[in-house]
């Protein structure tokens, strides 16, 4: 019995070297040494199974949905209309509560609007936090000078965490709504989501979550959550740029106005007035992004067969030993060190710009990303021009981050001379 | 010295290295010998804001020849930006408008003038040169 069980989890265990080989862009060369992929965190890359989907798209099922009588054009449509129910289905959503948008970007650009326009008037106040991503700030503070609304900001620890009892004292009757991020791009805190969420549900206040940083992370079931909204990009996920989703609960969209006009989102049009479809119709205006909607179903598929379990299992590897390794840096100082945390590791070292050991590590082949990330309030609470972010993903292996620590030893030697 | 002549000066010192390491570190060595921006300069009208890397950029007009100051907080930008400035230092503000900066792809440093860079030394040339044609304006 024992040996079986052995047995079976041996064939389980992560496989990387094959997995790395359904990764082609992994196995080029960086100013003539071997890619190392570190920015994970700002987009993943693509399997052949992805790479191959786009390109059977265009060869054999090309044309626009929702329109066209002919035989393409139905084939198009039912391909669009199954990625949206594998999708939903990935998310345990109905649906009718998933919205095609061009990204994370304008998912809550998409909320901020049409909710805005519907639930917040003058006065009212919005909750974000004060680690959010400038996509997660922008939409906000656009609505509440349109709306004369107030943004309200939860604070972070020194530890890049959340202030939960500052979050409780400012839920308040004006508050509308709350827009916190799943998981940091900068921190990589994982956050508290599901406190958050049922301390603003008993305000019966709704509650976005920006699932970026998340989604490749981790399965998200977004009835479990009971979250209102919910959005993340494609490729992020290992699927096409250009293409995310919105989830939204469906009492909330069949109260919002569209947000774009045109295209499919109308039922009819009058030169007087129109009428609009339901949701998700209504809010996907123009012909929409057909192959990066389908292809991203095939990501979603992708990453379900490899298993959120095993990702988890060999990310969370990563990042412990990473961590481990970086600690044994003189000078070293990370940015973000929650007890829950994404795999992902900002730091700084002592007298040294992030930008000059981006340039080092770049001319060793290894790509991470420097600055503030898109997030410059963090920066400015923390005092620091930016930090380099090492994000890992289950393709990346223990030897890739030895190659890391000595390239940045080099760096850090050439710098300090 | 002309433009073209102190280019090529540089040109030259970098055939000697032949790996990225010490290219850098002549790179970091010459932003050490940036003519250093006045403190009292170091101001919000002096900053050229990159992403990433910030700089600081002042000239001053003498005998109809621009001399520049500067400085950066990034080691590599500062070296990029104390090429920029050996190069171009010193001369009519015509002659740095008209400059061309073939050096810096001539050196293989071009990727540091990608926009993606942000280091802020696209943004500097740009300042440069406008600073030379409000020089060569007020000098009419």
């Amino acid at each position: 019995m024992d040996t079986t069980l052995k047995t079976k989890a041996s064939h389980t265990e992560f496989d990387v070297e094959s997995i790395r080989r359904e990764f082609p862009i992994l196995s080029v060369k960086v100013h003539g040494r071997p890619l190392i992929y570190f920015d994970n965190a700002a987009s993943s890359q693509k399997p052949l199974a992805v790479i191959k989907a786009i390109s059977t798209y265009y060869e054999t099922v090309n044309s626009n949905v929702h329109r066209g009588v002919h035989h393409l054009s139905s084939l198009a449509t039912d391909q669009f209309e199954a990625a949206r129910k594998t999708i939903a289905t990935h998310l345990n959503a109905n649906v009718d509560e998933v919205i095609y948008t061009r990204g994370t970007t304008e998912a809550i650009n998409l909320v901020a609007f049409s909710y805005g326009e519907a639930f917040v008037k003058e006065g009212d106040e919005i909750i974000i936090s004060q680690m959010e991503h400038h996509s997660n700030i922008v939409p906000w503070q656009l609505l509440c000078e349109r709306k004369k609304a107030v943004l309200k900001y939860i604070s972070i620890t020194e530890s890049g965490e959340l202030n939960m009892d500052e979050y409780k004292k400012l839920l308040s009757v004006k508050t509308k709504l709350v827009a916190v991020n799943h998981v940091s791009n900068s921190l990589g805190t994982i956050n508290p989501v599901e406190e958050i969420i049922s301390l603003a549900h008993a305000k019966n206040i709704p509650v976005l979550l920006d699932g970026a940083q998340a989604m490749p992370h981790m399965k998200v079931d977004v009835k479990e959550l009971d979250v209102d909204f919910y959005c993340f990009s494609g490729h992020k996920v290992y699927g096409p740029t250009g293409i995310g989703i919105l989830y939204g609960k469906e009492k909330w969209l069949k109260q919002m106005p569209p947000y774009q006009g045109g295209g499919e989102m109308i039922k009819e049009v009058h030169l007087d007035k129109s009428t609009y479809q339901e949701p998700p119709l209504r809010f996907e205006a123009g012909t929409p992004n057909i192959e990066g909607s389908i292809v991203l179903a095939t990501a979603i598929d992708y990453m379900n067969k490899l298993g959120f379990d095993a990702i988890a299992k060999q990310e969370n590897k990563l990042l412990a030993y990473a961590t481990e390794k970086l600690s044994a840096i003189p000078g070293i100082k990370f940015v973000g060190q929650a007890k829950h945390k994404s795999a992902i590791v900002a730091f700084n070292i002592d007298g040294l710009h992030p930008y000059d050991i981006g340039v080092m590590l770049d001319q060793q082949g290894i790509a991470v990303r420097t600055g503030h990330h898109c997030t410059q309030p963090i920066m400015d609470l923390y005092c620091i021009p930016g930090t380099v972010r090492a994000s890992f993903s289950f393709y990346n292996t223990i030897e890739e981050i030895d190659v890391f620590i000595t390239a940045l030893k080099k760096a850090i030697e050439i710098l300090k001379k | 010295m002309s433009i073209e002549e102190a280019e090529k000066g540089l040109i030259e010192d970098f055939e000697v290295f032949d790996d990225w390491m010490g290219k850098y570190e002549y790179i970091i060595d010459l932003g050490k010998d940036v003519p250093m921006i006045d403190e009292k300069y170091k101001d919000e009208n002096h900053t050229i804001k990159g992403c990433q890397s910030k700089v600081w950029l002042h000239s001053e007009m003498k005998d109809g020849r621009i001399y520049f100051t500067a400085d950066s907080d990034a080691m590599i930008t500062k070296g990029l930006v104390a090429m920029v400035i050996s190069v171009l230092s010193g001369h009519t503000p015509e002659e740095i408008m008209q400059s061309k900066l073939e050096f810096i792809d001539k050196i293989g440093l071009q990727e540091h003038l990608s926009p993606t860079r942000a280091n802020g030394l696209l943004a500097m040339i740009k300042q440069i040169k406008l600073d030379a044609t409000a020089h060569a304006l007020a000098k009419k």
